[in-house]
This record gives structure tokens, sequence and C-alpha cells, in this order.
């Protein structure tokens, strides 16, 4: 929509910041070219391996739980109003016992949120904008994003696809997606994602042991995002939280978006220990809960009487199903891709599977697959330079689409 | 010896309240004793001056109860809803929820910034007539929320104005976002321009007297005050923003509870976009809480004209959809799909008008007690809150002294700012029959 010059402005400068991001956030961006391909082959059968978005329907066993709780909300003794900004006490105490018992995390350091998106905001928010951060490079999008809002960062250098002053951490085939320490300076933060979106590496015990030892001897912060957690197959840790002495140096984040199948009703939750401590030595706690009690206002309650269903011992099994249905899909594509004589990562330990397109820009692939095979996927540079050479193939959706899709990789490649 | 009887609105408050931690004041400097890393914390939240007011209240309200556990302690302080939701709407979000354990009902991600019918109906049935499009709606999960977000895409390099007494988000989020100085000893955080709004000037501020800003932030039907601003004052404000370049933070949460009646001012409106011009320097902000009862199930929105440009003429929609697509993923759907039943339906419109009528009704009940005890009370009538002044007292006294003697929970008014002290803040939001024995022990202490 072109500006008409004669019209009308305010005198109210455009925020600094939001002019330095390059491009609209990726994943509407994939949306629009997906849109963009649909007006142009409107009889095209899509198939969308591109945004990790969910597609099979949610168990009975948690909607039935939401539908109650909504009911109640039409009684006068099951009516609520506000809730605690931190989320329902039972809400607080199910995810302590379920995901951190024996971790010696308590029920008061969980803050339950609309999603790991959003406390990422929070956290940068919470953070401010005078510390540096490291995220893995490729990395989910959200972290460098929120970074270069809240004025951690100066601006985008093209050459090197970058913006100054975050410090990119290699991720690829070559280290085993875990960066070398040794070559990385001091942050402040340091967003660690694992397993990895985008390229679904789950981090060795030893490897977090490192990490944990390296944000010690840095006084850092780590940003752990644990999304993808439950799709773990092997012996990798499922919280920064097994590792001695991560309470004093990490925040962990979660979602029930990929377990649950929550991507539309919205809840996550945030883990700060009450021994993150900042230089001054006041807890990292008593601020969250502050933008927490400020900037929000709870996540719903009807999504909160889901998530409690989650985590009874029926919901726990019935996500464990469909995260085993997800599994299954990626075994599908994983085998595909080798069958055809790719490079093929990822996929054991997450729901996405990272293929080497080496000497190929990952826009002109995705376009590529897009044109030819009508399958939408995700190209790596999207998720910064070390992206590049790649494409994210993610393993949600119906089974039939995922052999469909697999039939057309083969006949493509 | 009988074991203290607690009602069920208190056993529900201590139900929810928070856990040790949370409660700890913000302001209290505590020091944990282990190791501590080498991050600097933010300095702005270092200004901040103590905890969020709401939770603060919260806190004295816990302290209370256990200190008097027969007391039968009543809340008219935190604006909280206490009316079940219309079935209608409920009904909706169970079978839209339901559906979503079909393969034909599931849905995963919606768009960021709202499921389209939603917006559509908000576009048509809040703001009839008044040009707004369902691509200018942009469905949150509620005005707090959403006040974070806009503040966020300021950044700390704008100015803001907020009227004194205001509800206190938009001062502590811009605290936080860095577009402040330290507080003075009134409580007044440097670089902010706050207008007066007082019974002296029927609660609108003198606007010669007010510096120009970047951001103003408006809320009408006020919180605290009560006072819905007329077309008239309306139009004096969208000119000032004009002559100034500024852009208005319009709260409406409050307008359903605008009277129909109107008075010697005319029918007080009810969004901006009534007043020509309006689309060229405001963003109006509302929510579902306070006429659906969603307090807890969280919906609202925002509405950004096409029309608002920055100095450099980009349009503030772009932007703040990138903040919406980058900092957040939408509302629930299940809230949305709520809220299309509360719009969508002359059933759903005339169930939460029913509702609204509950809490006008309440607030009618608080302004006639006061009145009759011969103390100067404002709002009520267009809002669901009562503003009461006790002239040459500190607030936080008067409440502690109404909390202490009538066991009666309410907010003083320098929680607002310090335009608020000399008053308190009397909230509409309970059952018929507590607001009834609350009058009736506010009555009695206060003859």
């Amino acid at each position: 929509m072109a500006a008409d010059p004669a019209a009308y402005k305010t005198n109210v400068p455009r925020n600094a910041n939001m002019a330095k991001l390059q491009a609209g956030y990726l994943f509407p961006e994939i949306a629009r070219r997906r849109a963009t391909h649909l007006l142009k082959y409107p009889d095209a059968k899509i198939i969308s391996l591109g945004i990790g978005d969910t597609t099979e329907p949610i168990p009975n066993v948690i909607t039935n739980a939401m539908a109650e709780r909504a009911h109640a909300l039409s009684t006068i003794d099951g009516y609520s109003g506000y809730g605690a900004e931190q989320g329902e006490k039972k809400v607080r105490a199910a995810i302590a016992a379920t995901y951190y018992a024996d971790l010696g995390i308590e029920d008061s350091d969980i803050f339950v949120s609309d999603g790991a998106k959003c406390d990422i905001s929070r956290l940068q928010v919470l953070f401010g904008s005078n510390v540096t951060i490291a995220v893995q490079d490729p990395s989910y999008p959200a972290y460098v994003d929120s970074s270069v809002i809240m004025g951690q960062t100066d601006l985008y250098e093209q050459d090197v696809q970058k913006y100054g002053n975050i410090e990119y951490m290699r991720c690829s085939p070559e280290n085993g997606f875990f960066p070398d320490l040794s070559t990385v300076p001091r942050t402040d933060i340091i967003f660690f994602c694992s397993p990895n979106n985008p390229t679904g590496a789950a981090a060795s015990r030893d490897q977090l042991n490192k990490l944990v030892k390296f944000a010690k001897d840095n006084g850092s912060i780590i940003v752990y995002d644990s999304a993808y957690a439950m799709y773990i197959s092997d012996d990798s840790p499922k919280s920064i939280f097994e590792i001695p002495g991560a309470k004093e140096v990490a925040i962990e984040t979660a979602s029930f978006s990929k377990y649950a199948g929550f991507t539309g009703v919205r809840l996550g939750w945030t883990v700060i220990p009450k021994e993150l401590l900042f230089s001054d030595g006041h807890p990292v706690a008593k601020d969250f809960n502050r933008i927490v009690c400020t900037c929000f206002n709870g996540a719903s309650n009807i999504a909160q009487a889901g998530g409690l269903a989650c985590l009874s011992p029926e919901g726990l099994k019935a996500m464990h199903d469909v995260v085993g249905f997800y599994k299954e899909n990626t075994k599908i594509i994983v085998d595909t891709f080798t069958s055809l004589g790719f490079n093929v990562y990822g996929a054991k330990n997450a729901p996405y599977v990272w293929v080497h397109f080496p000497g190929r820009n990952s826009w002109d692939v995705f376009a590529e697959i897009l044109e030819k095979a009508n399958v939408v996927t995700t190209p790596g540079s999207g998720f910064g330079p070390g992206g590049e050479g790649f494409v994210r193939v993610s393993a949600f959706g119906h089974r039939e689409n995922i052999i469909e899709a697999a039939r057309r990789f083969k006949q493509l490649y | 010896m009988g074991m203290p009887v607690m009602t069920d609105e208190e056993q529900r408050f201590l139900e929810k309240s928070v856990l040790p931690l949370d409660a700890a004041p913000i302001h209290v400097k505590t020091t944990g004793g282990g190791p501590r890393t080498s991050v600097l914390r933010n300095p702005n939240m270092e200004k901040l001056q103590k905890g969020y007011l709401f939770p603060e209240i919260s806190i004295k309200h816990e302290a209370h109860l256990k200190k008097y556990p027969d007391a039968k302690v009543i809340s008219l302080g935190i604006g909280d809803t206490t009316e079940p939701i219309p079935s209608v709407i409920t009904s909706a979000m169970a079978e839209y929820v339901l559906a979503l354990s079909t393969p034909e009902g599931y849905q995963g991600y919606g768009p960021e910034q709202g499921q389209m019918n939603l917006r559509k109906v908000i576009a048509e049935k809040v703001y009839p007539a008044m040009g707004i499009k369902e691509s200018e709606v942009f469905i949150s999960d509620g005005a707090q929320c959403d006040i974070a977000r806009l503040q966020t895409l300021f950044g700390p390099n704008v100015t803001i104005a907020v009227q004194d007494p205001t509800f206190p988000g938009y001062v502590d989020n811009g605290v936080i976002v860095g577009q402040t100085g330290s507080a003075d000893e009134a409580g007044k955080y440097a670089g902010i321009a706050y207008m007066r709004c007082a019974p002296e000037n029927h609660f609108f501020p003198d606007l010669s007297r007010v510096p120009h800003t970047d951001v103003i932030f408006f809320c009408s039907p006020n919180n605290p005050t009560g006072h819905a601003a007329s077309a008239a004052q309306l139009r004096e404000l969208v000119d000032f923003a004009r002559r100034n370049g500024s852009i208005i933070v319009f709260d409406t949460a409050y307008a359903w509870y605008v009277s129909e009646a109107g008075d010697g001012e005319g029918k007080k409106p009810r969004s901006i976009y009534e007043v020509p011009g309006a689309r060229e320097v405001a963003i109006e902000i509302s929510s579902f809480s306070k006429f659906a009862g969603f307090t807890g199930v969280r919906l609202g929105w925002a509405v950004v004209p096409d029309e608002l440009r920055y100095a450099d003429g980009s349009p503030v929609a772009r932007d703040f959809d990138r903040i919406v697509c980058t900092c957040f993923n939408g509302a629930s759907s299940v809230a949305q799909a709520g809220g299309l039943a509360c719009l969508s339906t002359e059933e759903g419109r005339d169930a939460v008008r029913r509702v609204v009528g509950v809490y006008k009704d309440n607030a009618r009940v608080l302004v006639d007690t006061f009145a009759s005890l011969g103390k100067e009370v404002y709002g009520g009538t267009d809002s669901p809150y009562v503003w009461v002044r006790f002239p040459g007292r500190r607030s936080w006294d008067v409440f502690a002294e109404i909390l202490e003697k009538t066991h009666v929970i309410t907010v003083p008014g320098s929680g607002f700012g310090p335009g608020g002290e000399g008053f308190i803040r009397v909230s509409a939001f309970n059952s018929r029959d507590r607001v009834l024995e609350a009058a009736a022990r506010l009555k009695k202490f206060l003859a």
C-alpha cells in the first residue's frame, strides 16, 4: 500500500529498532509464499511441511476437561475471574511434579504462560536493551528478532547475514551441532534450544555439562528452550536442570504446543529457579514476576484446565501417543531422503528433518520443492546464515499427506 | 472451639492467591546468598517503586484474611468480575473445544492477528459506521498485554502523557521499556507528563497546560475515576493530538458501562473513532474482561487504523503487526470462539448487557450509599468504579481503616498516581448481596 505523500503523519518517531528488522518474521513469510503459490495454482494439492503446525486432534481427555471448565464458568460456584498471573497453583504444582521431580525445582519456580514465543519476548523485556546475547546458528528466529526489537543489537550486516552485537554459535554436521565453546566470547545471555529447532539435534549430557560450565565460568544466563523435549528417543537430557549447577545459571521455557496440539489453545511455562541471581544478588525470578504481573495477565483459565488434564496419567499417555504419531511421520520423511542419497540430520529426537543441499541456496530449493512438488518446507537460511544449504522439513501432518509428500520427493529427486 | 468459617468468596481468593516468592515485596531489596551471574539487572526494573498495584492489594487482602479468619471480608477492590459468563458464550467455547478433538474441527496455529470472523464482527458490531476495517482489528489476550506490546512497539525514545490518576499499566510499562527517569518522592516518574484529572476540571485535563508528548494514554470511561469523557472533550483531545503530532492510545475497556441516557453533556462516546479525524491520530484498545467476564478467559483487541503513520510516513500498523507476529502467537482459539459468541448474535449481546447491568446496579447502590453519607462521590454512572473523596486524608490510611473496621477491600487512590491522593476507589464487581452488605457496613462506619 503506497503512502500518499500528502497524507497526515504524526510527529512520533518510528522505533529505530523496528527499522533494523530485515523482513517479516520467518513463518508469516512462508505462509505468504504458500498463499501466492495457491493463487497461481488454485488446484494444487499443497502439503505443508513448513511451519511446525500440529495437525492431529487433541485427545478427548484434554478437551473434555476444557469443555467442563468452560461450562463451569457459567455457574456461581465454578466461575473464576482473574487468575494468579503466575498460573493456577494446581497447574504449577503438576508441571513441577511431572517434569522436574527430584530436580529441586519448586512450584513457585514455575510461571505458566500462553506459550514459549511469548515468554521469550517477556524474558527479553526483563533483560532489557543493555545485555548481549548468543544464539545457535541456525536457530529459531524469535530469539534474534526479539533481541533486535529490544535494542540489544546493531544493524544487520548483509554480507554475513548477521545482526551486529549478537554472537552466532555455529552448529553444523562438522561439530555435531554443538558449538565449540572455546571460540565463543562471553555474552550475558545464551539462548540454547534442545532438541533443536531447526536442526533436530539433541544435546548430550556431556555437551550440556560443558554449556553449564561455560555459563558458570562467564557468569552468563542460559535460556534453555525445551519445547521439543518429549520427542527425545535416547537418553539425552530433557531438562537443563538435570545438569548439576544449572539452577544457578539457567532459565527453561517449554510449551504444550507440540505435545498436546495446543498451538491454537496457547499454553506453556517458564522455570526460573530461586537460585538464579543478577550480579547484584537480586533474584531474576522476582523481576520476572513483576513483568508477568504488569505486562501480562495470565494464560487463559480454560487452556490451564486443559494443561492440568494433559498432566494427568491419562493425559500424559495421550500426549505420548500424539508425539509418537509425529515421530513415525518423521521416520517416513527421514527414510525417504536417506534413500534418495541425501545427508539428513535431526529426526531422531525432534519432529524436524534437516536436509543438506550442498552448494545450493536454500530459498531456491524451497521454491523448487514448492513449484515442482507442491510441498511447503522452510529454507534453512531463514534460521540464520548457518542454515544456508539446508532445508527444514517438518513432520506435522496427517499420515496420508506425509506419505504423499514422500512420494513426491522421490519423484522430484 | 469452632473452626473459623470462611465465605466461599474468601476461600476462592485464598485458593488462587500467590505463593511465597510471588508475594515478596519488590521494593524490599532481597539478595540471594548463592553464586551470582555477572548479568546486570535491568536498570528500568530498578526504577519501579514498588510492586504492581493490584498484587499489592491482594497481599493486604490475604494478610487481613489470616488476621481475621471469621471476618467475612468483602472485596470491592481489584476490579475482578464475579458474575458467571452467560451460557450462550460458554457453550460456544465448549463446543469449539470439543471440536478440537475431531479431524474436521481441529485447528492449530491461528493467525497471530486473530480469527478473521472475530475481527470482522468487532469491526461491524463495536465500530458500526466508523469506517474501521476488520484488517485494522488485532485480537489479543487482553488490554494489559496490548499495553505492554504497544510500549515495546513505541520503544524507549518516546515521551508519554497519562491522566493523573490513571490505570497504572501505562506508567509501569513505560518505565519497564525505558521511557522514564526515576520517580520522585511523590511517585511521579521523570519524563512522563501527568495530566491532572480532578473534580475541579470535570476530570478532563487542561490541555493548554499539558506539554507535547509523543503518546497520550487516555482511558474513558476512566479507571479509577469513573468519568466518561464527553464528545466535546474528546474532540478537544483529538485536536490537541493532531496539533502536536501525537498518538492517542485510547482505552475503552469500560465502554459497555456508558449509560444510554447520557447527561448534560450528551451521550458519552464509546469509541474515539466517533470523533472525526481520530483515525489519523489514535489507537484504541479494549477488552472482553469487564463486559463478558473474561478476566480469566483472556481476550481483547487493539484497533490500529491504516492512516496512523509515524513521522517518516511508515504505517504504525505494519510495525504493530510485526510485534504481534514475533512477540505473540495469538489469543487462545477457545477464547476467540467465546468472543464470537458474545458479539455475533443478539442473544450473546443481550446476555452480556444483562451482566453489565448487574454491575451498574451495584455501582448505583454504592453511589447512593456514599452520597447519603454526605461524601463527595464521582463515577458509578458510566463505570463500575465509584471514586470517593476523603479530603485531607492519606488514601492508604483510609484504605487501611476501612479494611480494619468494616473488612471491606477498596483501592487507595494514590495507587493510581499522586492525583489520586485523597480518594478511594470502590469497585462494583461482586454479588448484589455482598455489595449490599458492604454498603451497610460502610454506612455504619462512616455515619
